[in-house]
């Protein structure tokens, strides 16, 4: 890679976007993001750009031929872990992050382990089972975390529909609640990325102190 | 009265688990919030609603 800005060069671009506090607060973040699809790898892609200091990718799948229209791969990884596909992409966007790939089915007997570094856990699975065995885990385990889950976001139906929504204290639930992928409705990249969008703002306003949704 | 997602319904003196069977909700796909509290699923059997109690139950869709 040419024309690589320096570390430094990098951290004084974002701290004059973001204001040097939040900066700060962002490097300081640990996120761990479960499940790299259409949703995970769109907030990966987010945090990557907003700086947040660590992310932890975790998913047992390879890209495949059919994500290519919703998640953050290209052609040419096809066949590659997506943990570390992604994690390769991201470093091309923000080259000084800190990133751990996890290339592990997440479940009871791994969770502590992957997660235990994280400030906050981002839930992006696509199946509903594992998304609720996720949650439920977190929120009856970890007092300290903050958990950012999504719920309904297939379809071609309006964006305007997925919504935050501040569920307890520390988890926060994204999506429109109903929108279930199916054989007619598919996930369309737009209305994926929108609500990945919203579980990635979500996190940037817990780093900033903002706690409504 | 018990308000359940957003709604006051006569739920005093009923278990979690009649809310989750009557409203046809598949317990394996939901997590539970008791008073802002996750409910763990174990409790959704033994835990009796009384007056004033607030719960919400979040339900997974497939698709991410």
């Amino acid at each position: 890679m040419n024309n690589v800005p320096s570390k430094e060069e990098m951290y004084e671009a974002f701290a004059d976007r973001h204001g040097k506090k939040l900066q700060d607060k962002l490097l300081n973040t640990t996120v761990a993001i479960c499940g790299l699809g259409g949703l995970g790898s769109n907030i990966a892609v987010s945090l990557a750009r907003l700086g947040v200091g660590k992310l932890i990718l975790i998913d047992f799948d390879k890209v495949d031929i059919t994500n290519l229209h919703r998640q953050q791969y290209k052609a040419g990884q096809v066949g590659m872990e997506k943990a570390f596909a992604l994690k390769n992409n991201l470093l091309e966007i923000s080259p000084y992050i800190n990133i751990d790939s996890f290339v592990e089915k997440i479940d009871e007997s791994n969770m502590d382990r992957l997660l235990k570094p994280a400030d906050i856990i981002c839930e992006a699975f696509d199946n509903p089972v594992n998304k609720a065995m996720l949650v439920n885990y977190v929120l009856e385990n970890y007092h300290s975390k903050y958990l950012v889950a999504a719920s309904g976001m297939a379809g071609i139906d309006s964006t305007n529909s997925i919504k935050t929504k501040k569920i307890g204290e520390r988890f926060y639930l994204c999506g429109d609640g109903i929108s279930e992928v199916g054989k007619a409705e598919g996930l369309f990249s737009s209305r994926v990325m929108a609500c990945a969008a919203h579980e990635a703002h979500m996190v940037l306003r817990i780093i900033a102190g903002e706690l409504n949704a | 009265m018990v308000k359940i997602n957003g709604e006051n319904l006569e739920y005093d003196g009923k278990k979690v688990i009649d809310y989750i069977k009557e409203a046809g909700f598949d317990k394996s796909k939901i997590a539970v919030e008791l008073n802002e509290d996750i409910l763990p699923k174990s409790e959704y059997e033994n835990r009796i609603l009384k007056d004033g109690d607030v719960v919400e139950v979040v339900n997974f869709v497939g698709g991410g």
